[in-house]
């Protein structure tokens, strides 16, 4: 059985069928129709909802995609939708101010703004956000209709007016509702013969995975879900992490960022980004809000992604994996992890616990690139990342990786080579560029041409180093807010 | 409400009267449903409850792009518990082709595939997960056959699915070989998939005597009722068609809703079962056709001013592997060849390619922006070539006002605006200071470099087709004063059924709190034309005004006779009516008349007067009036990864008197953005094998928020009403400012023919990925390595 709170109502759901998505829930379970399927992959927001969660005595609101999350995930929150909005016959702030501003033509994307306005009116406590932020909120709702510019400023007057609304006026009695269903126990949900499992600690997870080696973890599910909304497979049994908090924890020790495999990307972002601003520059242009509010480091490293876009900037970084399997953990390098395409060092009924990057140090610099078609929330053709160490004008250390260029994330080794301990310099560089066609033989897709990537990826080089050596030379589109 | 107003006295009435009304024509009235779009209460097809024992519907798609059918065998679909029935072409009970205007798209494959996602067979189950799985568990055998998928390879081979067409003036072999200058050159014009939010979806109730009630997504309801009809062997007179919104359109339901819709009836019909398809996004994007992709060859010639003398361009449309709408569309970039430039001596012929793809359809332009784009790049070309700014060429070649002013379909136009607005554009852009920042910016900078560029739109409005340019209203005032407003176009966004209310207030002098919208039907309003063509509010909005002036126009002939006065003593204004010296609520008059014997319920009609266009002849006046817009785009480029971004879009735009200035504003900017996603990250790829490998929102990717331009200024030209007899001297907006992103694409290409000193234009096809960029800086930097290589 699961508990959530449907905005105020509890539900304890017996019979759902886990591989459910919150998304089908609502319009087939509840008859609650506001939410639209515009794409079942995550990739348009129209179906955006909010979910609310205990953070101490105060209540956190996320958007994330209904139709890439299964119900069990719902288990011990606040699920609000766009009908939940509306009170004693009154639009709420942020509706209308999407009404007075002509935020709406055909209207079937609007829910799902109208939820990630809410959310930005709610993280945003009475300060109107900036630009960056506001275009952060709504990166993952596509609009064919209107080109953007209304919602722009619905968004600014729904952020500058806002006032206490009935969400606030509950705050406390929400809190006490799910401080009254806060899991306790290894929650299940099963119906037709497929379970789901929550478990609360790493040692219950460890126990559960041996026992259930065929289980598909479930952490945000953002990739996990597509299996079932496009490849229309079964998932007939998973364990969902989100709940175990020590897999959820962030560490920053003198030397090292500790980020448990289950932290949503959105929380590894602060400290990604205090250490490293490419990274967090990076993570900006990550999918969307509503994926990073879900998605984890973990799994996007579990999933082995040959374009997943954080493990070349953690190869690069020289990131290691804990990984656990029963009682026993072991350590082994991020780019030791990945073995082909979707084939990993991972054992069976082993899974990731955290992950260990570690913290720059004098003469480093971290640049990372990614290259798309769209800017925001695409996948990338090459995503690039340098880690230097640069001392005297001599490159002490060179870690190069990419995304996009193989099967897997990969360190450039005669890149590499190349820059080791040699000085800096342009025709240092362009042999180094040389030897990058010696590292990737990259594939055409739909994305990019072999050519296209293997020129990118040379030029990205270029790039880091007109930015080491030329730091006033203007050199990024994205600067350009 | 009436009870009130009764009571009100005579002093009150008329200061009521006298106060006017606030949303009549010309206010910037909200969104008819903008209440329910933000409340999720505004219900499309697939938020209806849904009927008991309701079916859902499955496609089987082709794998092959073209193949024979050896063998289906639909046994095993039925050992899928829940399935009711698979069917397949032999299954149709009427007609099986659904094809608009000529054959050649049967509902289901009939012998043959001729693309990847074409329908071969459907089931309908209790849930469209039995439906899909049964589906997938048909057996199918196809013999391969040769495809054709390149459009050139097509145009080489004249495989055509119609006859080219020509339109021509002048003599242009003769002015080609006579010009001072003359270029030859190509372009490979992308496609563009519509991304309706909403994909297609139609749900079915069948009615007593074979008949069937069809809620679907379309702009086209009466087609829909007809081919339903047609595929059921059944009268017109037996289909119902309710349309109350969609989830977007921009053209991609105009023909491509009928498939869904009929599918379903052959179902409902077969099973006597209520029955509902909608498309998962990933089938919608394969199965339904796109923005036609276009092979555009050109020769120029031009003086030293870069005048043009004589031009000869070859418009390859890729149809797809049908005819559908590909006629008129190839025939609209022909008209649009010109865009807003005197050709002089000109030959201008149109190619129907057929390839073994999805069949290309209508799409927001319909044909213009291709047309337009060919032109647009030889304005460019004339410009590089030439050393000069690419605006002083383009304002150079501008039709005049009474010469140079006869298009190469021998049309004439009248009150050309662009001069002026050009005028005013380029002054509050700061066209020609920004233009020497920038190439200051672009010689300090080595990496990041900006480009500008101005383009017109002139744009033609009505159907090409003429019979198309007509509509229906129906309105009803019922005894309380409340009216009930029906016309035959249908709301995709565009906010046509607040134009028509507003249009309907404005004659009745009475809010449109008071007016109820009521969802298109074909019981209403019958024979109606596609919501498409930009005509919505042209069309629909004189049908009801014409409706309402007929009972407008019985009010005041009743209120006459009652009262004794002229009709001329008699003025409705702010729900109220002046008789004489008498004032009386709107409610007041409805029930009088009603006890009066008046008839309160009208039909209206319209018909747009003046154009013609003698297809043998390739002349007429195909043409109304004559839409304009003009947009100016600042863009930056990485000319390490091709990556840009738009910094600033001023657009000013032409709509005669506005109808309603925010849903204007609201046209020309999502036309604009959607145009520049056109042309730069919306890429449609195929296998080598003919399967569309973008075919959902991770792959192919339309303008996200981040696109817009940093800085966006739009305006709506003032003070300057259609010269026509439009509603209120309105012009049409759907379609106009689509071609604005063109803009974009330019500036694009300027940005990187900065490189190449401005003297060469990049070879940058549309849309200008960011590889196609950085190709275009490979070659500028390959001939800047080659000086003497000018091309």
């Amino acid at each position: 059985m699961i508990q959530f709170l449907l905005n105020r109502e509890l539900r304890s759901e017996h019979a759902l069928d886990p591989n459910l998505t919150v998304l089908d829930y609502l319009r087939e379970h509840r008859g609650k129709t506001g939410t639209k399927e515009g794409c079942a992959s995550g990739d348009c927001g129209a179906c955006t909802v909010v979910v609310g969660e205990l953070e101490g005595e105060r209540l956190r609101y996320r958007t994330l995609n209904s139709c890439l999350t299964f119900v069990a995930s719902l288990h011990g929150k606040q699920l609000i939708s766009v009908e939940d909005l509306k009170h004693q016959g009154r639009l709420h702030s942020v509706q209308q101010a999407m009404v007075d501003c002509h935020g709406s033509q055909c209207g079937f994307c609007t829910p799902g703004f109208v939820m990630s306005l809410f959310a930005l009116q709610k993280n945003a406590s009475g300060q109107a956000p900036d630009k960056a932020q506001t275009l952060e909120a709504l990166a993952g709702n596509l609009c064919r209709c209107t080109g953007y510019r209304p919602i722009l400023d619905a968004a600014a007057q729904a952020c500058q007016q806002a006032q206490p609304d009935h969400f606030d006026q509950a705050e406390a009695a929400t809190v006490e509702q799910l401080k009254a269903i806060a899991p306790r126990t290894t929650a299940s949900l099963e119906h037709n013969g497929k379970h789901c499992l929550l478990p609360l600690t790493i040692g219950e997870l460890a126990e559960l995975y041996r026992a259930n080696p065929e289980a598909r973890l479930l952490a945000g599910g953002t990739d996990l879900a597509l299996e079932v909304t496009q490849q229309h497979r079964s998932l007939p049994a998973m364990i969902y992490v989100g709940h175990i908090a020590a897999l959820k924890r962030i560490e920053v020790t003198d030397d090292t960022l500790v980020i448990g495999a289950a932290a949503p990307l959105t929380d590894c972002y602060t400290a990604l980004a205090d250490d490293y601003p490419d990274f967090g520059e990076l993570l900006h242009r990550f999918a969307s809000l509503q994926i990073r509010n879900q998605g984890t480091l973990g799994g996007n490293i579990g999933n082995a992604s040959p374009i997943g876009d954080a493990p070349p900037l953690l190869i690069a970084l020289g990131a290691t994996l804990v990984l656990r399997q029963g009682n026993r953990t072991r350590r082994l390098a991020l780019e030791d992890y990945f073995i082909d395409y979707k084939v990993t060092a991972r054992q069976e009924a082993e899974f990731i616990e955290a992950i260990h990057v570690p913290r720059p140090r004098a003469g480093q610099s971290l640049r990372a690139y990614k290259v798309s078609k769209r800017l925001d929330d695409d996948i990338s053709a090459v995503c690039a990342a340098f880690n230097l160490t640069l001392v005297d004008g001599v490159l002490r250390e060179a870690r190069v990786a990419f995304g996009g260029m193989a099967a897997i994330a990969k360190r450039a080794r005669a890149c590499e080579a190349v820059l080791q301990g040699a000085p800096l310099g342009a025709e240092l560089i362009e042999r180094a560029c040389a030897a990058l066609a010696h590292d990737f033989t990259p594939l055409s897709d739909f994305r990019a041409s072999q050519a296209y990537r293997l020129l990118t990826a040379q030029n990205l080089l270029r790039k880091c180093f007109l930015e080491l050596t030329a730091p006033g030379v203007a050199t990024r589109v994205t600067d350009y807010v | 409400m009436s009870k009130q107003h009764a009571a009100k006295t005579q002093a009150e009435l008329a200061a009521l009267f006298s106060a006017g009304i606030t949303t009549g024509v010309g206010r910037s009235v909200k969104h008819e449903s903008a209440d329910k779009h933000v409340t999720g209460e505004a219900v499309y097809v697939d938020d209806r409850l849904e009927f008991p024992n309701q079916l859902h519907v499955y496609a089987r798609l082709s794998d092959r792009a073209h193949a024979r059918i050896l063998r289906i065998d639909t046994t095993p679909c039925y050992a899928i518990p829940g399935v009711a029935i698979a069917i397949t072409s032999q299954d149709v009970p009427g007609e099986l082709d659904i094809g608009p205007l000529v054959p050649g798209d049967p509902l289901l494959a009939d012998g043959k595939v001729e693309y990847v996602g074409q329908v071969v067979l459907a089931v309908a189950a209790d849930s469209l997960a039995a439906a899909r799985e049964a589906a997938m568990a048909a057996i199918i055998e196809y013999e391969d056959l040769e495809p054709v998928l390149d459009v050139v390879d097509a145009l080489r081979k004249r495989h055509f699915v119609l006859d080219s067409h020509q339109q021509r003036i002048g003599d242009a072999p003769a002015a080609l070989a006579q010009a001072p200058h003359r270029l030859q050159g190509s372009l490979h014009i992308g496609g563009q998939e519509h991304f309706y939010l909403e994909t297609q979806i139609s749900s079915v109730m069948p009615t007593e005597d074979g008949g069937m009630i069809v809620y679907t997504s379309t702009q086209n309801a009466t087609e829909v009722q007809k081919l339903v009809a047609e595929v059921l062997g059944v009268a017109m007179n037996k289909v119902v068609i309710d349309m109350r919104r969609m989830g977007g359109g921009f053209g991609g339901k105009e023909t491509q809703a009928a498939g869904p819709a009929c599918l379903c009836a052959v179902i409902a019909c077969l099973t006597g079962r209520p029955t509902k398809m909608r498309l998962p996004r990933n089938e919608d994007m394969q199965m339904t056709g796109k923005r036609h992709p276009f092979y555009v060859e050109y020769d120029v010639g031009f003086d030293d001013d870069g005048l043009l003398h004589g031009i000869q361009i070859e418009l390859a449309g890729n149809c797809g592997y049908s005819p559908d709408l590909s006629n008129s569309i190839v025939d609209r970039a022909m008209f649009h060849a010109d865009n807003a430039y005197f050709l002089g001596n000109a030959t201008i012929n149109g190619h129907r390619c057929k390839t073994n793809t999805a069949s290309n359809t209508a799409y927001r332009g319909f044909g213009g922006p291709q047309g337009m784009l060919a032109i647009e790049e030889i304005m460019d070309v004339i410009a590089r070539h030439l050393g000069k700014d690419p605006l002083a060429v383009r304002t150079l070649n501008y039709y005049g006002q009474d010469s140079r002013n006869v298009t190469h379909y021998h049309q004439t136009v009248e009150q050309n605006l662009l001069p002026e607005m050009t005028a005013e554009l380029a002054a509050s852009a700061e066209y020609a200071e920004r233009r020497e920042a920038i190439r200051a910016f672009n010689s300090a900078n080595p990496v990041l470099k900006k480009g500008l560029a101005m383009t017109p739109v002139k744009f033609g409005i009505s159907f090409t087709a003429s019979f198309l340019n007509q509509a229906g209203a129906l309105i009803h005032i019922y005894t309380d004063g409340s009216i009930h407003l029906n016309h035959g176009g249908t709301e995709m966004g565009q906010g046509l059924n607040t134009k028509v209310a507003q249009v309907v207030a404005e004659v009745f002098q009475v809010e449109i709190a008071r007016i109820q919208i009521t969802a298109t039907n074909t019981e209403k309003v019958p024979n109606t034309s596609p919501t498409a063509a930009s005509s919505g509010a042209d069309l629909n909005g004189m049908a009801a005004k014409n409706a309402a002036l007929t009972l407008k126009q019985r009010l005041v002939d009743f209120l006459a006779g009652q009262y004794s006065v002229e009709s001329t003593a008699i003025e409705f204004s702010n729900g109220q009516v002046r008789v004489g010296e008498q004032y009386l609520s709107f409610e007041e008059v409805v029930q009088k008349a009603y006890v009066g014997q008046i008839s309160l319920s009208s039909t209206g009609f319209y018909r747009t007067p003046k154009i013609f266009y003698d297809r043998d002849k390739a002349a007429g006046h195909p043409f109304y009036y004559f839409a304009y817009g003009l947009a100016c785009v600042e863009v930056i480029v990485d000319t390490l990864t091709g990556e840009y971004k738009m910094l600033r879009a001023d657009i000013l735009h032409d709509v005669g008197a506005s109808l309603n200035p925010a849903l204007d504003i609201g046209q020309v900017e999502g036309a604009f953005i959607q145009g520049m996603g056109w042309l730069t990250t919306e890429e449609l790829v195929w296998s080598a094998k003919g399967k569309l490998l973008t075919s959902g929102p991770a792959s192919y990717k339309i303008p996200a928020v981040a696109d817009m331009p940093l800085d966006l200024r739009v305006k709506l030209l003032e003070n300057r009403k259609n010269p026509e007899d439009t509603v209120y001297h309105s012009k049409a907006v759907g379609e106009p400012p689509f071609m604005l992103g063109i803009a974009a694409w330019c500036a694009i290409k300027d940005a990187v023919a900065s490189l190449a000193n401005y003297r060469v234009q990049p070879r940058i096809d549309a849309p200008a990925t960011p590889e196609r960029v950085l190709w275009g800086v490979e070659q500028m930097h390959a001939l800047s390595k080659a000086p003497t290589e000018h091309a």
